[in-house]
Formats: C-alpha cells, sequence, structure tokens
C-alpha cells in the first residue's frame, strides 16, 4: 500500500425523505484494493455517484491527489483519472470491441475514422492486461465476462489512477472471476487505487486489503481484511440495532396443510434447485441480497417467466403452470416489486383495477356488471381500509401503501389464496408500512398463505414464520422464525 | 448471460442474410425473365429502373434514421411535396432549373432540420413526430403550389435534368433509344452513404446511439447532434428522390401523393437487413431490398399477377423479412 490517494471525509447527502448518506468518510491508498461493503440500501452506490459527479454531495471534502475537488459529471472524474466499471454495462453491442473502446476519441485518418488503428491500440491495452479478445469482434458476441474486460481496459485507457468495480463478479463464471482478480492484482502492482464493491465475502477475504462497512447511509467502521473474520464484517453490516420487535415464534398450527410445493425449480442462472413447501396461513419469508434469485423464483412459479425443470404441487396435486393465466387458475397471486410497471393500471379507477384479474366474473352478456364490479370493490376497499374518497378515484392519486392495497384487492377478488408479496413495502412510508403488516398478518389468520420476498431484515423478522435465504440463485437456509437472527440470515445471503 | 454467448453466431448470420437477399434478386430476376417475354425486354428494364432511382434514394435516407433507432415517416409525401415546389419555382416563379433542383433539395433538408428537432430536442417519438410531417407535406405541396404542376418537358430547353437519369442517344438506325445512365448516380450515393456509415463518425456515433443511447451519452457522444444528423440524411434523400421523381414522371406532379412510399422504403430497408429495433444496417443491403420491392412491382403484372397480388406478396415478404429481424432480436435480448 503506497500513499493516499483519495480521500472522502463527513460526506452527506440527503434526497427528499431520505437521508442517503450521513457522514460517510473513505480513503483509497495506491497500489490498494479497498472493499466498500453494506447491505442493500446502504449507499455504497450513492457514495460513489458522489464521488464521480452524478450527485453533489451536500457537505464533506473529497481530496484527490493532494487536492480537494468536486466534479461536475462522470466526464469530468473520468479525465482526472476516477473511472467507474459499473455493473450493468455500458456497451454498444452493434460496434466492435475497439470502436466500443475509443467511441467519442476515434483515431482519424483525414475523414474518416481508422479502424485499424484502433484495432492495434486496443490489442495493445489488451496485451497490458494479458487477455485475449479480439478488438474487431462484434461487441454483442462476447461473454460478459469479456464484456467487462473490454470496459476495464476502456478505464485504463483513460488513465485511470482510481478504478472503481461496482459488483463486478455477479455476473461471472468461476474462471472469469480468476481472470479478473488476477487483473486487479496487475492493476494494484501498478499503484492504482481500487475501490471494490461486493457482497461476496469470500471474495473480499481474497482480493482486499481493507474493507470499509456501510449501514443505513452511515459510516461503520474500515478494518484491514487480513485481520478480520468474516463473522466481524457481517456483525458490522448488520449492527445490533433491532428497528422492528421480530415475531418469536410461528404462528402456523403444526398440522397445518401444504398448500404448495415447489420441487427442484430450476429457471435460468437465478433460479437453481430450489425446493420449498408453503402451508396453509403461513408467511414464508424469502431473504437474501439482490441479484440472489428471489423475484425470478417468484416469477418462474407464478409462470411469468419459463421453467427448465421442476414440479409445482398446489394442494398437494400436481399443477402444470406455464403462464400467469395458468397460476391464477390455481389460486396464486403475484404482486410485483414493481408496482408501477406490473401491479396497477394507474390510469384507471380503483374498481376497474380491481376487478382487473377476475373480469370474466363481473360480465353480464358482453359489457361489464358496473353495479356487481363497485360492490365487489366497495367490499374490499371497506375490509382493506383503503384511504380513498372513493371507488371511481383513479389509482394515479393514491398513496403508495393505498396503491398496494389495491392490488391486494386484485388478487383477493379472484379468491386467490396463495399471494406472492415481492417487496409489499418498497416506496411506502412507514405508517403505511405497519397497516400493510397488519393486513397481511390478517390474510394468514383467515387461511391465506403468503410468502413474502424482502430485502429489509427486520420486515423479514419481524413477519415471516420461516424464512428461506437464497444466494446467487440457490436456497442455502431454511431457518425457523424461533431460531433466525440477523447475523444467521447475513450469513446465509453471503455464503460464497 | 447465456443469451449473450447465444448471439456468438449473429454477425455471421447478418452476412448469409445478405447473400440470400442477393440470391432473392437473381432468382426473382431470372424466374420473370423465364415467363415473360415482356420482361426481358429492354424498355421494361428502362421503365423498371425510373421507379428504382427515387425508390432507392428515399430508402437510402430512411435505413440512417431506422439505424438510428428512430423512423422517418415523412419521405414519400416528402419527395412529392418538395418536387411540387422546386417545379413551382421553374415555372410559375421562372427560375432556372438547376434554382429548382437547388429548391427541391433545401426542402428536403429543412423538413431533416425540422424531424430531427422533432426527436432529438423535443424527445418527441419517431414514429409520432414524422407521422405529423408526414401529414404536414403531403397538404404543404398543395397550398404552395395551388395545384399539379409540371416539371419542363425534355423537349423543352430547360428539359435538360431529365438527362440525368434517362440519357437520350440516336442509335445506329437513327432512332432515339434511352440509357438508363440514372444508375451511375445511384451507385455514387451507395458507396459514399456506406462510406459515411461505416468510416466515419456521423455514422459510427448513430450505429452507437441505435445501439445503446444512454450508452453512447456516457461516452461523451452529442446524442442530439448525431441523432438529428440522420433525419437530415434522411431530408436530404428525399429531395434527391424529389428530383427523381420527377425525371421519371412525365405528367404532372399531382399534390398529395407519394403516400406509402415511405412504408415501401422501409420494407427495402428491412429486407436489405436493417433492424427495426435500431444500430443494425447497410446501405448496401437496402440497395438489395429495394431491388426486390421493384422487382416485384415490375415483374408480378407481366406474369399475370396484377396490383392485387402484387400487394399480397409485398406483405408476405415483408412478414418474412420483418421475422428475421425479431428473430435475430429474440436471440440478443
Amino acid at each position: 500500500m503506497g500513499e493516499v490517494i483519495l480521500t472522502m471525509k463527513g460526506i452527506d447527502k440527503s434526497f427528499p425523505g431520505v437521508h442517503a448518506l450521513d457522514h460517510v468518510d473513505l480513503e483509497v491508498c495506491r497500489g490498494e484494493v479497498h472493499a466498500l461493503m453494506g447491505e442493500n440500501g446502504a449507499g455504497k452506490s450513492t457514495l460513489m455517484k458522489v464521488l464521480t459527479g452524478i450527485y453533489s454531495k451536500d457537505s464533506g471534502t473529497i481530496t484527490y491527489e493532494g487536492r480537494e475537488v468536486e466534479f461536475q459529471n462522470p466526464r469530468e472524474a473520468q479525465e482526472a483519472g476516477i473511472v467507474i466499471v459499473h455493473q450493468e454495462l455500458n456497451m454498444m453491442n452493434h460496434l466492435t470491441v475497439a470502436q466500443n473502446i475509443f467511441i467519442g476519441r476515434e483515431y482519424m485518418k483525414g475523414f474518416l475514422i481508422d479502424d485499424a488503428r484502433m484495432n492495434l491500440e486496443a490489442k495493445k491495452l489488451f496485451d497490458q492486461l494479458g487477455i485475449d479478445i479480439n478488438p474487431a469482434e462484434k461487441m454483442g458476441n462476447l461473454t460478459v465476462g469479456k464484456q467487462q474486460m473490454c470496459e476495464i481496459a476502456k478505464a485504463i485507457s483513460h488513465e485511470a489512477k482510481v478504478i472503481i468495480f461496482d459488483e463486478p463478479s455477479a455476473a461471472l463464471t468461476e474462471a472469469e472471476i480468476e481472470e479478473l482478480f488476477k487483473i486487479i492484482r496487475d492493476l494494484r502492482a501498478k499503484q492504482m487505487g481500487i475501490v471494490y464493491i461486493s457482497h461476496r465475502m469470500d471474495e473480499i477475504k481474497v482480493i482486499t486489503d481493507r474493507v470499509t462497512v456501510m449501514r443505513d447511509g452511515s459510516y461503520v467502521g474500515t478494518l484491514i481484511t487480513k485481520d478480520c473474520t468474516k463473522d466481524d464484517i457481517v456483525n458490522m453490516m448488520v449492527g445490533r440495532v433491532i428497528y422492528e420487535e421480530p415475531k418469536t415464534h410461528s404462528m402456523v398450527a403444526p398440522d397445518a396443510p401444504v398448500v404448495l410445493k415447489v420441487d427442484h425449480l430450476n429457471a435460468g442462472k437465478l433460479v437453481q434447485d430450489v425446493s420449498f413447501e408453503l402451508r396453509k396461513g403461513e408467511i414464508l419469508g424469502f431473504s437474501g441480497l439482490m441479484g440472489a434469485g428471489r423475484t425470478e423464483t417468484a416469477r418462474a412459479i407464478f409462470g411469468a417467466d419459463p421453467k427448465e425443470s421442476g414440479d409445482i404441487y398446489v394442494n398437494g396435486e400436481k399443477v402444470e403452470i406455464n403462464s400467469p393465466q395458468d397460476a391464477v387458475k390455481h389460486g396464486i397471486g403475484y404482486l410485483s416489486e414493481d408496482r408501477k410497471r406490473y401491479g396497477i393500471v394507474v390510469g384507471k379507477t380503483i374498481a376497474e383495477n380491481s376487478t382487473l384479474a377476475s373480469l370474466e366474473d363481473f360480465v353480464k352478456g358482453r359489457l361489464i356488471d358496473r353495479k356487481k364490479e363497485r360492490d365487489a370493490t366497495q367490499k374490499y376497499v371497506d375490509r382493506l381500509r383503503t384511504k380513498t374518497p372513493g371507488i371511481d378515484q383513479l389509482v394515479i392519486n393514491l398513496s403508495g401503501g393505498n396503491q398496494q392495497k389495491v392490488v391486494i384487492a386484485k388478487w383477493l377478488v379472484r379468491n386467490c389464496d396463495i399471494l406472492i408479496f415481492d417487496e409489499p413495502t418498497r416506496g411506502i412510508d412507514v405508517g403505511a408500512k405497519s397497516e400493510i403488516y397488519h393486513l397481511m398478518s390478517e390474510l394468514a389468520a383467515e387461511g391465506k398463505s403468503i410468502i413474502m420476498i424482502s430485502s429489509e431484515m427486520p420486515e423479514v423478522l419481524r413477519m415471516s414464520d420461516r424464512i428461506i435465504v437464497m444466494c446467487e440463485g440457490r436456497k442455502t437456509a431454511e431457518i425457523d422464525i424461533a431460531d433466525a437472527t440477523q447475523e444467521k440470515i447475513m450469513h446465509a445471503a453471503t455464503l460464497r | 448471460m447465456q443469451n449473450t454467448r447465444l448471439s456468438g453466431n449473429s454477425s455471421r448470420k447478418f452476412d448469409l442474410q445478405r447473400i440470400v437477399v442477393l440470391a432473392v434478386v437473381i432468382v426473382l430476376a431470372a424466374v420473370f425473365s423465364i415467363f415473360s417475354r415482356d420482361f426481358r425486354k429492354f424498355s421494361t428494364v428502362v421503365t423498371l429502373l425510373d421507379s428504382f432511382y427515387y425508390f432507392c434514394f428515399i430508402a437510402i435516407g430512411v435505413t440512417f434514421c431506422l439505424i438510428s433507432g428512430g423512423n422517418d415517416l415523412s419521405v414519400g409525401t416528402g419527395m412529392v411535396c418538395y418536387a411540387l415546389i422546386g417545379g413551382f419555382c421553374i415555372t410559375k416563379l421562372g427560375l432556372p432549373t438547376w434554382a429548382g433542383m437547388l429548391v427541391t433539395i433545401a426542402c428536403g433538408l429543412v423538413f431533416g432540420v425540422l424531424n430531427g428537432f422533432l426527436v432529438s430536442v423535443m424527445n418527441l417519438p419517431a414514429f409520432i413526430a414524422t407521422l405529423c410531417t408526414m401529414l404536414i407535406t403531403r397538404g404543404l405541396g398543395s397550398v404552395v403550389c395551388g395545384g399539379a404542376v409540371n416539371w419542363p418537358a425534355r423537349s423543352s430547353p430547360n428539359g435538360w435534368f431529365r438527362n440525368l437519369f434517362k440519357l437520350m442517344v440516336l442509335n445506329s438506325s437513327g432512332k432515339k433509344t434511352p440509357v438508363p445512365v440514372g444508375v451511375i448516380p445511384i451507385l455514387l450515393a451507395v458507396i459514399i452513404m456506406s462510406l459515411i456509415l461505416n468510416k466515419t463518425r456521423i455514422g459510427r456515433y448513430i450505429i452507437a446511439i441505435g445501439s445503446n443511447k444512454e450508452a453512447a451519452r456516457l461516452s461523451g457522444v452529442n446524442v442530439v447532434k448525431y441523432q438529428m444528423s440522420a433525419y437530415i440524411i434522411s431530408g436530404f434523400f428525399a429531395g434527391l428522390a424529389g428530383i427523381a421523381y420527377v425525371c421519371a414522371t412525365t405528367s404532372s406532379i399531382t399534390p398529395g401523393s407519394g403516400a406509402g412510399l415511405e412504408l415501401d422504403a422501409i420494407g427495402g430497408a428491412i429486407i436489405g437487413g436493417t433492424s427495426m429495433t435500431g444500430g443494425v444496417g447497410s446501405v448496401f443491403g437496402t440497395l438489395l431490398g429495394i431491388l426486390i420491392l421493384t422487382l416485384l412491382k415490375n415483374g408480378l403484372p407481366k406474369i399475370g399477377l396484377g396490383q392485387d397480388w402484387q400487394n399480397i406478396i409485398t406483405g408476405l415478404v415483408l412478414i418474412f423479412a420483418i421475422y428475421i429481424d425479431v428473430l435475430k432480436n429474440r436471440k440478443k435480448a
């Protein structure tokens, strides 16, 4: 480790309603790989966006190469030598590798672009990195891993001094990760400062020199990697604070029948050999970090995405679910994490949304039976305590919590007994949150069975009767609520 | 990730598509020649080329809009509108022919800038924005000119421009024979525009924007400027098409005509391998695509299949071409 190249001190940033960064510190040295860790929403990405000028900070200082700096946009940061290799790759698939690397600063020969020279320069870059990629290949033909190598090459061609890797290994195979690590070690040897954002505990131990942990937008601490254990880091990530009173024991009767059984389900990279059972009246929590495959599992069960293999049993009977219609027919309702995109039609009224999934029950001849529709809607507005001046209110005018209730009503009207709640309280304020919690508990008490996918640990501990933890498409733990702790869950969620 | 690997051979497939298209051109020409004595006549070839020229020009322009991830529906009615205004300047205002031709091209450029402004600055969806300018150009020609316009006839001293696309020479027996010299400007346009597309910043950035607009923006590409340039190119070529159109038209130019041509032009570009979703396309491919549609249009009547069959078969060919595009994209998605 060499001298300090980058210091961020007391960085503070608020968005309307959210204190995203609360006096966060970060120090990166030349020739160091510095891990930045924290749960989803801990503020890692926000911090990096402040650094590279995508967001402006409210207070605090950034010192880079001995001078205080404040970049206005990523381009300025890039010109100064700070580059991000993004998790979502910014590549133009239809252009070649070399064309991508040199876009915006092409080598010219008169009026014409000198592609031969660009291929040559790209080749030099790759040789320098010790990777074998044909610069004339179309970017879209490369694997994600190779595309990432190209991003790194592009970063280096900008004469980068600090490179930030935002979850670089999320989409890579083992072999590709090895190659990535080799490159990172080379860059470290060349005295670059490297920030490495990742959830994978094992990688942190292998590749990084120091670890800075963040939690809920605050700086928790910095450790020397070789002097700490995985448990030290996990403890720092989850903290000791318990926000909500967790459930102490399962509310499910021991003899409650199994209503949904998923057997060795496979669907793509993020759903591998997932098996579990859901009992009548149970709230089954699905925990895990971003990209663990929880939503993908739910979508595969619901028939929204194709399955590769595996069986699904509803009430003990094997069922074929190839489309959402099939799922709904078997009484499964899915409340998407992205309400506005998949859950509701915002420009329509509560009544129209409520009956959307079961319109065939509300027709008289060819026409929609308005009275029946209104009666049913009113029933559920009352029952779910949806706050609205009337059932003809457009859904777009409702608050997030009440919109969520309309989605719930939609599936209740359809008589769904199995409800999959995907991030049910995302984007909902605290008061409405606890109302949704009560509602879910009530539904479970009435005998509905609920799968709840949640990234919020307190929510999982408060609501679930049983918890399934996923990591990288696999089920890594199944914990009864009586035995569940944040540490246990986080441990299973970061198994790799 | 798996999907990215699957698409590994898509660039080779693209070349394959071009070979198939070339083969279809040859087969069509051969079939029509075998089954129709009429089709083999030189005069048929000349007539076929007359409509091919302007058709090809507008399609080359549209190809750039499609590659940028957009569209230009205004080119068909635009072409007629610009030709009307140019002709109006010659016949009613007494401008020299060359000035009238420049006006025609200038009108195309103006509408190109307008389309580009609507799409890249005002961020209107290209389909809607150019649908609106299509309506505007459809009405504008009539409003400006007050009715049909005749460009100078071949016999008049101002009719020299018609030789740009069809040169009349005396053959050995002393009769006038047309030579389809319009092939030269078309080939020039194809070569120059291919070069611009593949070897200059304008072309490179138009492809980049069509491939991934946000990535292009983050790479420091001036997205507004280069997206706009695609529409200006399209407008310019609609203007050129206007000139080719009046050269091929001996009767008067009717205001409000030209609708539907833009769809044929887009169809031709897609048959030639240009993607509806942007990022992929070639000028040479468009040339071949237009050649196929022109052969169908002129050849089918010669083997006894009228206008109706021509429409049906063109529709089927387009379904096939677009389906190939969809298949290519599905592998990428």
